[in-house]
Formats: structure tokens, C-alpha cells, sequence
């Protein structure tokens, strides 16, 4: 099955194979930041927007995202607004063995987007649906509440 | 922070005058590849023409398998191969993943003629896609001849009971293979018999512990191809690379020169990636095919067919004064090491060495019987056997307390071990036999008990939220190891480039907690050159030096040490050079922040003493050092749980979380408080509600995140890390360890806070809404 959609911006065609899933495709197109964790939707790794909203593309199938836009952290390496989380991410220590990183930061990313207030209960809503093993969340959250921070 | 070298407790004060790399917040050295979600990771990157592998799995807990019929699955011309028990060498070995000589029974073969548990090994499928493995398995025909097998660990040693291993060589299996008894210990140092009747008091409690799994995100994953030098290489999520060459060496019938293993990236181990769980599959189906092969478990194999932390069942007999004196400890374990032995003996043996010297008492007994069950596989997971061991002795602590009516503190404190106070236990006991005597050579445990009771508001319990609320505070303190004492050892290899740059390469593994970062460190203190002049590459058998792996809380002590000593042979290497080129005496010749500085007035910076070197002298400086310990010093916490318990549903609510820490010295104090508080994730969902549930036929009813429940960052509470450096005297820089010491005190600690909170003890865990409820009713 040939699939259109625009994927980090760019107007792409893939192929799926019947039944596949929305990670499958996107790892095969060389998006190896949409990990592989459980494959049910219960960890968060494999989040990506979808349309602009999180999605774990593990349970969505790949034929849903026919002519959507996809984007995932490969697409959003050069938004200033990214550059910032992953700055915070990085000087906080919230980095361990960084394999849920890029779905923590999807979603952090997408909350401070849709602007307004941030409480330390707000990021940790945002991020319950990401499973991390090895930060305890604590080092993740504060490094969302200081790129929230530094917004303009 | 001031150095003293008698192991008291310094100042926080990171980093010490003058250091400029350890205890400095620099950045993680793989970090900024990791924030960009570059393709570092073993299945980010696969060969070309590579096939996917895919597990048959028993779906009995005990049968043999007869007879196998693949010609229905080889009939899909996108199935490659399908390898069974007869296709494969039948060599006894352990997958534990161990240093030689291995401490666990060799009762496995790389494809078992007998399933041993549900979700055993069967058949491995080679197939040019995913689906058309999965296919496959749908079509393999299987004649099993089923046998009766045994799920409670209590009836394994029935006379009875059905013998889940006959090996004709049960080498390491306790009493020659003769029972389902895998692994058996039994220490005693005073006489507790005799003790004990002469105290005030013997209290006498059983606890029992749950079977849990790492649940590291990025699965087990490898992949294996034959190189242009017909090698084979095997790229792989693992722990241990220098045992994998060793192990799968010897299972293939090759020799290590013909098999090199890669780690890039680890999304994670905790202990599980330590064991061989798909390495030697996609060897021998890259070996039968010739073709690259990656296999990769998917979350429901990661729950039935990885690795878990033993389930225990533990009592304790404690004996002890009216004023409070501990006279003698007694713990016997039933232990379910599962359908195999991996680390039956070992992780057993810590359970009893690491946890009872907490209290040194001149009484002490420790038995443990570690038995084979038709049930998944136990093995390594972060604290390896102490969780449960401080489980029971910290709960025990709370029970004697309130016996004799004594704040479960002080009574801790009357009895703790102290600075300069000789271990009792590890001298008779580590790795299972005879150890090395230990001696406290640093501690600021009393620190730890006072700060942390401090932050906590000990003795104040705050209000509860709610009217139906019960609100409570409780202690957990624990002890760990830095390394295996006479037995972790590990080698590093510096050179130095024109620039003054330096490449640091080791064998050490950086499974996500930082080592190559921590490492990098101590290379650049010792050196005196920035941290970002070092180029580290980790964990390639054919690049890099020996290592044991990362396991033991050993990276930062024993490979630190390495490092060190590698670093100082390299700066007194370019010492001689310079005495050399500028004619002068070698004494006169010393490194100053970097430079190198001569009599008079000469000096030379980092990169003219290596310009020097390679284009004057024509000599590359460089220097390999290996570095072992038969020391293991004991990092501490003291850790602390204010929770709240909804008395209508049993329901437990952690609101705040005080570990006080000891781990010697801090290189990199960010990444220590991350170990902290991963551990301590980890230990709540221990204490609340982790539990893989095993049926009567011995099938995983919850393998899945959704039914396995880990911690979320909704579940997590206020947490506060107070480190209270000390320096320990036999680590580089005065390091002990970080990883595993503060998983063993937040079960207690939560445990013991609910019975302050209600009155009501839950000695088995995890402490779900309904256990709460049905001990608050007695029901």
C-alpha cells in the first residue's frame, strides 16, 4: 500500500504493508527517534504529532496517516523552541539512557505550544502517558518547568 | 569539599578545591546524540539483506519436545530457516552472563531439549520480514509429550516432587543435581540458638516478596552478521560484552578471535541486560544462514521470558534486649530461582552478605534454599537479592521496635554499623562461597539518619489531606557494595593525539547511567586536561580493553580505577618525553593544571608536550591499566516515606521521599542524584504495586505496562536527595558506588510508614489498595 502524507514537513510517499502500523513505517523511513517499547501504547516511546496531536504510533495503523502530517523529533531538531527543551533537558541531567527521550520531548513540546499557564502538575499530566525507567520523572519535569521558564 | 582521608564524612562542598572535572555537573558525553534521537541504538541501525528472528515458545511449564515439523512455515519462501534442539550444538552453559569461572549451574542449552517454564525456548524462525517470521510461528507443528510441573516453590523439594533438570554434568547445581535444590547456603557466625535464648526478647516474622521485571524501555535486542573477514559480529543491547565473547565462544565451538561484540547505545538494563537472552539465537541463525539477523522481544516476551528478581519467602528471627541491644539475627530464604539457575546461588548469597552486616551483630545465621520451579526465569535486577533482604530486615527493625516500645530510629541507630566496624558476614560469604573480610573505611550513615529524619520532619507527621485519610511516616536504611570484592576487575586505554585531545577507550558498559561520562571525568582530572578533551568509546571487544561489565555497582570504582591508573601512566610517559626534549632532570618536570612545566621558565601546554611526543620524540603516548579491588566499600542510605492510606480502599499514596545518601565521593553530582531517583521509582512500584502474576499452570497473566504497573510521573512524590559525601580510601578520588544501594530502602520505608499510618502490617508486597484494605479488616 502506497501512503502520501507529509512527514517533518516534507510531502513524502511510503510504502506500507497491509496491517502495518504507523511506527513501523516511520522507523523504515528513517525515524529512529520513535522507539519501540511496547508496541500496546502504554509507554510513550513511539510518540510522534500526528495532525499536531500526540499519538503513540504504535497502536495507530499507518493508513490513518494517509495524507495527515506527521512530525517527529527529526522534524522539529531545528525549531528554536525544541533547541531550548532539549538545551533544559540536557542541563538539568534529565538524559539517562535517553530512549524515551524523544517521546518525553514531543510531548513537553507540544504543552508549552499550546502556551498558558504551567504548574509541575500540569508537565506531569502531559507526560503520564510516557513511561521512563530510569529518571525517577523528577530531573524530566524541571527541565520542562525551566524551558517554560525561559519562554519569552 | 575537604579530603580526609579517615573516611569521615566531609563537607558538600563538589567540587573540591582544585578539581575541575570530578564533582562538576559537565554534560553527559552521549547526551546531545541522545536529545536529537540520533540512530545510536542496536535496532536503529540494521545491515542490509538482514532477516528477523522470531521464538517459538512453549505453551506447556513442563513438557519434552518430541518431535518438530517446520515444513509448513518453510513453505513461505520468505521464511528462511527454523532451527529446533537438533539443529543446534547442545553444550551446557549458564546464560547469566558471569565472569569466569562461573558462579551458576550450566543447565541451559541454546535450544533445550525440554521446556522448563511457559514461554521456554522451542524453535528460533529466520524470515525475510517481521510478519513473515511471526507467520511462521503459527505454522510450526509441535509434538509435546507433557509432564506434571511444580509452581509453589514450597512443594519443589517434595520427595515427589518431578525433577525439572537430570543433566548429565549438574556442575554448580547444589548436592550434585540430586533435587530440584538449585542452590543452597547456610552460614552461621556466633550461635544464634544459644543467643537467642538468653535475650529479652525473639521476635520471629515471615516475609514475602514478589516476583517484578526491569522493565528497561528499549527491549532485548541484537543483531549478528558475518563480516568480509567471515567473523562474526554480534551488535547487541547488553551489559556484559567481554562474557558474551567468552560464553558464545564457547557454545558455538569457536574461539573468541572469531566473534567480536559491539554495544552502542543501551536503552537501559537494571541488571536484565546481563543476561544472554537473544545474543546466541541470532548467532547461530547468522551462522546457519550466513545472514544478517536481528531479534528483538517484544514487551509480552520482556514479561514472560526475560528476567525477574527472585521471589522470596523470608524469616526473620531477631533477638533482643529491653534497651534496645540487638543480639542476634536468623533469616532463612526460600528463593524461586524459576526454570533455570541463572544467579541462583549469587543473588541469594547477597541477599544474606549485603543486608545482614546493616546491624553487625556477634550473631548471625543465614540460610537460604534456592529452588527450580516451573516458573519464568529469576535472575539479575538492580540491588541483586538486597531488596528483598532489607524488605524483611528493615520491616523486622520496625517489629522489634515496637516490641519493645523504642523509636524504630534509635534502635537503628543503637545498632548500625559504624566507621571502622569489620563486616561479620562478607569474610564467610560472597559469590556463594568463602569471601574477603571488610572493614568500614568510610560511612556518614549516622549523618544520613539525622539529615534525612530532619528533611522528613521525623517525629512530626503532617496532617492528613482527607478526614478518611491515615497519614505516616517510615524508615528504610540500607548498605550495597562497590564491585565484587577479588573478582570485578577492569582494564582502560588512553593515547594521546596532536591536540592534546586524548581517546579513552574501555571495556566498561554505559547502559544509559552515565559511565562514559563519569570515566571521561576522572581521565580528564588525572590527566588535568578539560573534560571536552576526551573522546571516550565504550564496549567493543575488538577496540577496547577487558572489562567485567555493568553489573555490582563496580563501573565507577573498579573501572574508575582503571582509568586512573591508566591516565597516571600516560602523564608520567609524557613526563619522561619532556625531561627528554628539554635535557633537564626528570624530577624537575611536573604537570600543573595541564602544562607541563620544566625549570626556568619552560612550559608547554597539553598539545605541544603531545606535538612533541609524536613528531620530536616519534613516540605515540599511550597506556593501558588494569584495576581490581579486594575491597567492595559500602555506599548508605538512610531513606525516608511520608504516605497517606485511604482507609476506604486500601489505597497508598506516597507524598514525599527523603533519600540520604553516601556514595564516597560524587563525580558528576546531577547524574548520582539520577541514579537516586530512578532508584527510587523503582523501589515505590516494589513497594506498591509491581507484580508479575503467575497462574496455577504457570502462564504470566499481565504482560503488559498496562497490567504491570510501573510508575508513572503522576505517581511520583515530592522527592528530596541529601548526598553526604564521604572519601573512601580505596576508590579513585574517593568514589564508592551510586547504583544500587537506594533501591532497598523505599519498600521498607513505605512499608513501615503504613504501619505508622494505620497500625497495620503488610509483610507481603506489594502493598496494593486490596492487601491494605484487607489487613486493615482483618479479612
Amino acid at each position: 500500500m502506497k501512503l502520501t502524507l507529509s512527514l517533518n514537513g516534507h510531502s513524502t510517499e511510503l510504502v506500507a504493508a497491509p496491517g502495518a502500523r504507523l511506527l513501523d513505517v516511520l522507523r523504515d523511513a528513517g525515524c529512529t527517534s520513535v522507539k519501540r517499547g511496547c508496541e500496546t501504547g502504554d509507554c510513550g516511546a513511539c510518540c510522534v504529532l500526528l495532525d499536531g496531536e500526540p499519538v503513540n504510533s504504535c497502536v495507530v495503523p499507518a493508513a490513518f496517516a494517509a495524507d495527515a502530517i506527521v512530525t517527529t523529533l527529526e522534524g522539529l531538531n531545528d525549531d528554536p523552541l525544541m533547541r531550548r527543551l532539549q538545551d533544559c533537558f540536557l542541563e538539568a541531567g534529565a538524559v539517562q539512557c535517553g530512549y524515551c527521550t524523544p517521546g518525553l520531548l514531543l510531548v513537553a513540546w507540544q504543552r508549552l505550544r499550546e502556551g498558558g499557564e504551567l504548574t509541575e502538575y500540569d508537565v506531569r499530566h502531559a507526560m503520564s502517558g510516557n513511561l521512563c525507567r530510569c529518571t525517577g520523572y523528577a530531573k524530566p519535569v524541571r527541565a520542562v518547568l525551566d524551558a517554560w521558564e525561559a519562554m519569552p | 569539599m575537604s579530603t580526609l582521608k579517615d573516611g569521615r564524612m566531609a563537607p558538600h562542598e563538589s567540587p573540591a578545591a582544585g578539581r575541575r572535572s570530578v564533582g562538576v555537573d559537565v554534560p553527559k558525553s552521549d547526551g546531545e546524540k541522545l536529545v536529537r534521537g540520533r540512530p545510536v541504538f542496536t535496532d536503529d541501525v540494521l545491515p542490509s539483506g538482514c532477516l528477523f528472528a522470531k521464538v517459538l515458545r512453549s505453551p506447556h511449564a513442563h513438557a519434552r519436545i518430541v518431535a518438530l515439523d517446520a515444513s509448513r512455515a518453510l513453505a513461505d519462501p520468505e521464511v528462511v530457516a527454523v532451527l529446533w534442539h537438533p539443529d543446534v550444538p547442545q553444550i551446557p552453559h549458564t546464560r547469566a552472563g558471569q565472569s569466569h569461572p562461573e558462579p551458576s549451574p550450566w543447565d541451559t542449552t541454546i535450544l533445550p531439549t525440554k521446556a522448563r517454564f511457559v514461554g521456554d525456548r522451542v524453535a528460533v524462525v529466520a524470515a525475510e520480514t517481521l510478519a513473515a517470521a511471526e507467520r511462521a510461528l503459527e505454522l510450526i507443528d509441535v509434538e509435546y509429550e507433557v509432564l506434571p510441573a511444580i509452581h509453589d516453590p514450597a512443594a519443589a523439594l517434595d520427595a515427589d516432587a518431578p525433577m525439572i533438570h537430570e543433566v548429565p554434568d549438574p556442575r554448580g547445581i547444589a548436592k550434585g543435581g540430586e533435587s530440584n535444590l538449585a542452590a543452597m547456603i547456610d552460614v552461621q557466625i556466633g550461635d544464634v540458638d544459644t543467643a537467642l535464648a538468653a535475650c529479652d526478647h525473639v521476635i520471629e516474622r515471615t516475609y514475602v516478596l514478589p516476583r517484578v521485571q526491569a522493565s528497561h524501555i528499549e527491549p532485548h535486542v541484537s543483531v549478528s552478521w558475518i563480516d568480509e573477514d567471515d567473523r562474526l559480529v554480534v551488535r547487541t543491547s547488553t551489559q556484559v560484552p567481554f562474557h558474551l565473547r567468552r560464553i558464545l565462544a564457547r557454545i558455538l565451538e569457536t574461539s573468541e578471535s572469531r566473534i567480536r561484540v559491539i554495544k552502542p547505545r543501551v536503552g537501559g538494563g537494571f541488571g536484565d541486560k546481563q543476561e544472554m537472552v537473544c545474543e546466541d539465537l541470532v548467532a547461530v541463525l547468522t551462522l546457519r544462514t550466513g545472514r544478517p539477523v536481528r531479534l528483538e522481544f517484544t514487551r509480552e516476551e520482556e514479561l514472560i521470558a526475560a528476567r525477574f528478581r527472585h521471589p522470596q519467602t523470608i524469616t526473620m528471627t531477631t533477638g533482643v534486649m529491653n534497651d534496645g541491644t540487638l543480639v542476634a539475627n536468623r533469616m532463612v530464604v526460600l528463593a524461586d530461582t524459576g526454570a533455570y539457575g541463572s544467579h541462583a546461588l549469587t543473588v541469594q548469597a547477597n541477599t544474606g552478605q549485603k543486608v545482614l552486616p546493616l546491624y553487625p551483630l556477634k550473631h548471625i545465621h543465614y540460610h537460604v534454599d534456592s529452588v527450580y520451579t516451573n516458573n519464568p526465569i529469576s535472575g539479575a535486577f538492580r540491588g541483586y537479592g538486597a531488596p528483598q533482604g532489607f524488605f524483611a530486615l528493615e520491616s523486622q527493625m520496625d517489629e522489634v521496635a515496637a516490641v519493645i516500645g523504642m523509636d524504630p530510629l534509635e534502635l537503628r541507630r543503637k545498632n548500625h554499623i559504624r566507621l571502622g566496624d569489620v563486616d561479620p558476614v562478607s569474610a564467610r560469604l560472597n559469590e556463594g562461597k568463602e569471601g574477603l573480610a571488610r572493614t568500614v573505611n568510610s560511612s556518614s550513615l549516622e549523618e544520613c539518619i539525622r539529615r534525612g529524619a530532619e528533611a522528613i520532619g521525623w517525629g512530626a507527621t503532617p496532617a492528613p489531606t482527607h478526614p478518611r485519610f491515615k497519614r505516616g511516616l517510615g524508615v528504610g536504611v540500607a548498605m550495597q557494595g562497590s564491585g565484587i570484592a577479588g573478582v570485578d576487575w577492569a582494564a582502560a586505554t588512553v593515547k594521546l593525539n596532536e591536540d592534546g585531545s586524548v581517546n579513552l577507550l574501555v571495556g566498561a558498559t554505559d547502559i544509559g547511567q552515565g559511565s562514559d561520562t563519569v570515566l571521561s571525568q576522572i581521565c580528564a582530572e588525572e590527566l588535568g586536561v578539560p573534560y571536552e578533551k576526551i573522546i571516550i568509546l565504550s564496549s567493543d571487544t575488538d577496540l577496547t580493553p577487558f572489562d567485567v561489565g555493568a553489573y555490582a555497582s563496580s563501573t565507577t570504582y573498579v573501572s574508575g580505577g582503571a582509568v586512573a591508573k591508566a591516565a597516571a601512566d600516560l602523564k608520567n610517559q609524557l613526563l619522561t618525553i619532556m625531561a627528554e626534549h628539554w635535557q633537564v632532570n626528570l624530577e624537575d618536570v611536573r604537570f600543573v593544571d595541564g602544562v607541563c612545566m620544566g625549570p626556568r621558565d619552560l612550559s608547554l601546554d597539553m598539545g605541544g608536550v603531545a606535538h612533541t611526543a609524536l613528531y620530536t620524540a616519534k613516540v605515540q603516548p599511550a597506556a593501558t591499566a588494569s584495576h581490581m579491588s579486594d575491597d567492595s566499600p559500602p555506599p548508605f542510605s538512610a531513606q525516608f516515606a511520608d504516605v497517606e492510606v485511604d482507609t476506604e480502599t486500601g489505597q497508598v499514596f506516597v507524598r514525599r521521599f527523603v533519600s540520604a545518601c553516601d556514595f564516597g565521593t560524587v563525580i558528576h553530582p546531577k547524574l548520582a542524584e539520577g541514579q537516586v531517583d530512578g532508584a527510587v521509582a523503582q523501589g515505590l512500584g516494589y513497594a506498591l504495586c509491581e507484580e508479575v502474576l503467575v497462574d496455577d499452570e504457570g502462564r504470566v497473566r499481565n504482560p503488559n505496562f498496562l497490567d504491570y504497573k510501573i510508575f508513572t510521573a503522576m505517581d511520583m512524590p515530592l522527592m528530596e536527595v541529601i548526598m553526604l559525601e564521604t572519601e573512601e580510601p580505596s576508590g579513585p578520588y574517593g568514589v564508592k558506588a551510586a547504583g544500587e544501594v537506594v533501591i532497598n530502602g523505599p519498600a521498607p520505608a513505605v512499608v513501615n510508614a503504613i504501619a505508622a499510618a494505620t497500625g497495620v502490617r503488610i509483610r507481603h508486597i506489594p502493598a496494593t489498595p486490596e492487601r491494605v484494605w484487607r489487613a486493615m479488616h482483618e479479612c
